[in-house]
């Protein structure tokens, strides 16, 4: 991630005696520009700030990956990253992938090999995936498996997962293929 | 499972469908507890007792109640309120002493959960603290009472049974035959000690409940992550002294369960700061640190085993005695020690055996279910066993217990009679072995000739059974509407929070009528103004239950739907057939209505109405089961036993003492699949926990007893690199004749036995006996570097042959 940002391209008031920052952002495809609490993190933002709740919390300190969202191109876990670090940032959340009203190949598959249980962690497994695609579109089982290991599912068991990763490959590819 | 090899001989129930609530889970539309905010809604947090036993001498909540946007502070000295499951032994709020390092010594509900956490920053809180109480053998030693008001506290009599001025919160007792005789006649009598750490169920959502609580009347309004609509309402009602139907329990989607989200957990501490901030609705939510060190675990267990065989390998005598170590509270775990009493022995028939569970109070966190509760551990005892005494008796494990499991016409521990209808635990047994490859046990010197490529391969299997451990008179019930479409709402009360039961249960529904499952209506979330009630949503048993009870509906929803369409196509109802979402005549095809012209009541062409809109409903209730006697044990405890084994092949590194698991194979005889996808699904996910119990979890605690693992970086759960290279689920379909199309449930079956088959793989391997769970990489270096065949414990301090 780029760590290069500085204070000064922050823009930061006292709005009702509290400190905010103006944040300029991009998020599914959309501009936002908010009024944020500088020690508010993404994962807050999105949910509090701009409802999208999709994305979830499930330990608050990066470790389980329930909160993975894509952040210029990159899986990152929401919940350990400041709102004021998203700064010019193109964000994609699960409530992104659907596009035109259709789900996403990457969606379809993942109900396919029902690789779902409970569903409070399958927004965070799905754009983890979906930053591993975008990065690797041919990826080992090994590979998957790596880019994975950082989300923790207690009720799958993982297999059904791999499975539906293995065969959004396999459809991702036919549709370049067309 | 390749979804070419399971074919179902129904239309619809064995089918691969999707499961209904996944489209809104992959979008994120799916709206849990966790999720929702109500008009007003203040947050709560808890401040937790630092110490597992302490006094407390005094509060101030002065500066916390000054604080702006501060609403409520509520201490022990506000409330008496005690909550409990089958033992009332809980208080909300702590008063006096605190019985471990999660107790709520004071909580706080605020505008924002910012200002909740820095109020609890501003209390002041004075402990003395206390001498806590380690560990089982200090329990029942009884020096130090957990709870020094053990004789009064109010409990479910007749089935747990509270032992005077001591720690044990219940101890359950079955015997049958004569046990010394037995021994006396036997070739080899060994004797044996397994025991496993408390792990924790690791929902991925946290617990969280929203409570308001109506300030003008008794009325509380709950939104919880919870399996037990109903069981929360009747707890509450007896708590709070009002009438369950004062209690109204919604419950959205819920992030996991594993049965910690059985029973009743934040409810009470969120009404009683709802009513003490003037009914303003009031959000708690669990930490994951709480998750871990507030909230219940699975308790550890100790299992001691005396076993007798003749030399031919045939079982004669078992006793065994079990210790729950169950923390500070009973909660669901006096059950888990209950179910010991009558399936603590697995599926095998013997004539002379006793057991004696005690679920015993120290200072830990308390413990509840956990997915198969009590079998995953006392399967941990007596499946090693059994291989131990094979490995004794030189008989092949697969052979010993093909000799001495039940059959029909065998009894249980209970004294039940197994018949054709209750599945068969050989098919299974023989199933795995045979996917395995079984070919007998490992030489030493084969051993030792992979010992010198550094991994050691090794194969073991283990068998398992549960029956749902629930009430004699368990009910469940559900409802069913047709719209004017011709689909069909089916309202149910039992909750889906994952493990694909509206799927199943629209497939069963679907089935019966005849219509596509698209057209079944049902829904997740759960209301208990308008869901009917369901028991609880434990223990296997939905689709049995639940299952029969749509079967029934459907079956009333076809008779009257005849009845009306008799009319309006002048003949009797005997001569309609239903299929296809049509009603037509049997003789004359042609006469046909279509379930939609008929769903809302028949129209004639002149507009004259009849019948009226479709509603149907059905019940069903735990068939025959009966209390077990309290000294014997005997009794009919099971509505339905599922009988299943694992078998695996692993690879041990000898070096850093990683195991690797490639293989597992699971067989249950289930009767019938109702849902490939989804059985396959609760297979993966069950024998992934259950590798997680053999292989990493486990709470740890210091010597004052405080948990020093309560976060993911120190309380592993398997991720995906844990994954076995193969799983292999089978499916045996002997069919329960009084089960929905024979099935039987299997949510929690997967889970039980793995760590036993894990461990007898490691003696195929290194021909050591592990007796303690984890086997972690470090227990097993430890256990190699230690020299010793047996491997009582696997902390350092206890193989000082290392030093």
């Amino acid at each position: 991630m780029d760590n290069s940002k500085d204070c000064s391209m922050y823009t930061e008031h006292i709005e009702s005696g509290k400190r905010k920052v103006t944040l300029n952002l991009t998020v599914n495809g959309r501009q936002v520009v908010r009024d944020v609490d500088p020690s508010m993190t993404l994962l807050h933002f999105l949910r509090d700030n701009l409802k999208l709740f999709g994305t979830k919390e499930a330990c608050g300190e990066g470790e389980c990956g329930a909160c993975t969202i894509i952040m210029d191109g990159n899986a990152v876990t929401s919940c350990i990253i400041l709102a004021v670090e998203a700064e010019g940032a193109q964000i994609t959340t699960v409530e992104g992938l659907a596009k035109d009203g259709k789900l996403s190949i990457l969606q379809e598959e993942y109900i396919k090999a029902d690789a779902l249980q409970c569903g409070f962690c399958t927004p965070g497994f799905l754009m983890s995936t979906r930053a591993l695609l975008d990065h690797n579109p041919n990826p080992t089982d090994e590979e998957i498996t790596e880019a994975l290991s950082g989300n923790l599912c207690r009720c799958t068991g993982y297999l059904p997962i791999l499975n539906a990763v293995k065969s959004t490959v396999e459809r991702e590819r036919k549709e370049l293929d067309r | 499972m390749d979804e070419k090899k399971y074919q179902s001989k129904y239309s619809r129930v064995g089918q691969r469908y999707d499961r209904k609530d996944a489209r809104e889970k992959v979008t994120g539309q799916a709206v849990y507890t966790y999720d929702l905010e109500l008009p007003g809604m203040l947050h709560a947090r808890c401040l937790l007792s630092p110490y597992a036993r302490a006094r407390i001498v005094s509060i101030d909540t002065s500066k916390a109640k000054a604080l702006p946007g501060v609403r409520a502070v509520l201490t022990g000295e506000d409330s008496d309120i005690l909550v409990g499951l089958y033992m009332q032994d809980k208080r909300v709020l702590s008063k006096g002493e605190t019985r471990y390092q999660g107790d709520v010594v004071a909580a706080v509900a605020a505008e924002d959960e910012e200002t909740a956490e820095r109020a609890i920053s501003l209390l002041e809180v004075v402990y003395e603290p206390l001498v806590p109480v380690h560990d089982i053998d200090e329990a029942l030693e009884g020096k130090i009472l957990v709870h020094e008001d053990i004789n009064d506290l109010k409990h479910y009599e007749g089935v747990f049974f509270p032992q005077k001025d001591s720690n044990i919160a219940s101890w359950n007792k079955s015997k049958k035959g004569d046990l010394d005789k037995a021994f006396d006649e036997s070739d080899l009598v060994v004797e044996n000690e397994f025991s496993l750490p408390a792990v924790a169920h690791v929902p991925m959502e946290t617990h969280v409940a929203i409570v308001q609580a109506d300030p003008f009347s008794n009325k509380i309004k709950i939104w919880s992550s919870a399996q037990s609509p109903f069981t929360i309402r009747q707890i509450m009602a007896d708590s709070f002294g009002i009438s369950e139907s004062d209690v109204e329990v919604h419950i959205p989607y819920v992030g996991g369960g594993f049965g910690g989200k059985a029973g009743i957990h934040l409810e009470p501490l969120a009404t009683l700061l709802s009513k003490a901030a003037g009914g303003l609705p009031v959000k708690v939510r669990a930490t994951r640190e709480q998750e871990f060190n507030q909230l219940p675990t699975r308790a550890g267990m100790r299992g001691r085993i005396k076993t007798g065989v003749t030399k031919d390998g045939k079982l004669t005598g078992i006793k065994a005695v079990y210790d729950w170590d169950s923390g500070a509270y009973a909660d669901y775990a006096v059950n888990v020690g209950k179910t010991a009493v009558y399936s603590g022995l697995g599926p095998y028939a013997v004539d002379n055996a006793s057991i004696d569970s005690k679920t015993i109070y120290t200072n830990k966190v308390f413990s509840t279910a956990y997915r198969g509760f009590g079998h995953l551990e006392t399967h941990w005892t007596i499946e090693r066993q059994m291989d131990i005494l094979s490995q004794k008796l030189g008989i092949d494990p697969y052979e010993f217990r093909m000799k001495n499991l039940l059959e029909p016409g065998f009894e249980t521990m209970s004294g039940e009679v197994i018949t054709e209808s209750s599945g068969s635990p050989k098919d299974c047994l023989t199933a795995v072995v045979k996917e395995i490859g079984w070919t007998g046990r490992k030489t030493e010197e084969e051993r030792q000739r992979e010992w010198k490529t550094g991994k050691v391969r090794g194969k073991g299997f283990a068998m398992l059974q549960k029956a749902p451990a629930m009430p004699a008179n368990t009910a469940s019930s559900v409802i069913m509407q047709m719209n004017g479409d011709g689909h069909v709402k089916l309202m149910i009360g039992a909750v889906d929070f994952g493990q694909g039961a509206i799927t199943a249960l629209a497939q069963i529904a679907a089935q019966e009528l005849d219509i596509p499952i698209e057209h079944i209506e049902i829904s997740a979330e759960i209301d208990t103004r308008s869901s009917p009630y369901d028991w609880n949503t434990v223990a296997s048993k939905l689709i049995f239950m639940a299952g029969n009870a749509v079967i029934k509906a459907s079956r009333e929803m076809l008779r009257k739907m005849k009845e009306v369409a008799a009319q309006a196509l002048r003949t009797e109802p005997e001569n309609l057939m239903h299929a296809n979402g049509e009603v037509y005549h049997r003789h004359n095809p042609g006469r046909r209505l279509s379930y939609k012209d008929i769903a809302l009541g028949y129209m004639y062409p002149n507009g004259t109405g009849i019948g009226g809109p479709l509603i149907s409903s059905g019940s069903s209730i735990a068939d025959g089961l009966t209390n077990l006697h309290p000294e014997t044990g005997q009794g009919n405890p099971a509505a339905v036993w599922t009988f299943g084994a694992h078998a695996v092949e692993i690879e041990v590194d000898v070096e850093t003492g990683y195991i690797e698991v490639l293989k597992v194979a699971s067989a249950f005889d289930i009767g019938q699949v109702i849902n490939e996808k989804l059985v396959f699904g609760q297979i993966c996910g069950g024998v992934l926990q259950g590798l997680g119990s053999a292989l990493l979890e486990g709470y740890k605690f210091n010597k004052d007893v405080q948990l020093l693992n309560p976060s993911f970086t120190d309380n592993k759960i398997p991720t995906m690199k844990d994954m076995p290279v193969e799983i292999v689920p089978i499916y045996i379909e002997n069919p329960q004749l009084n089960g929905p199309y024979g099935a039987r449930g299997v949510g929690e079956h997967p889970m039980i036995s793995i760590p036993s088959a894990i461990g007898n793989a490691v003696y195929d391997a290194l021909g050591i006996n592990f007796h303690v769970l984890p086997l972690s990489p470090e227990a097993i270096a430890l256990g190699i570097a230690s020299g010793k065949k047996s491997i009582l414990c696997t902390d350092v301090d206890c193989l000082p042959g290392l030093h």
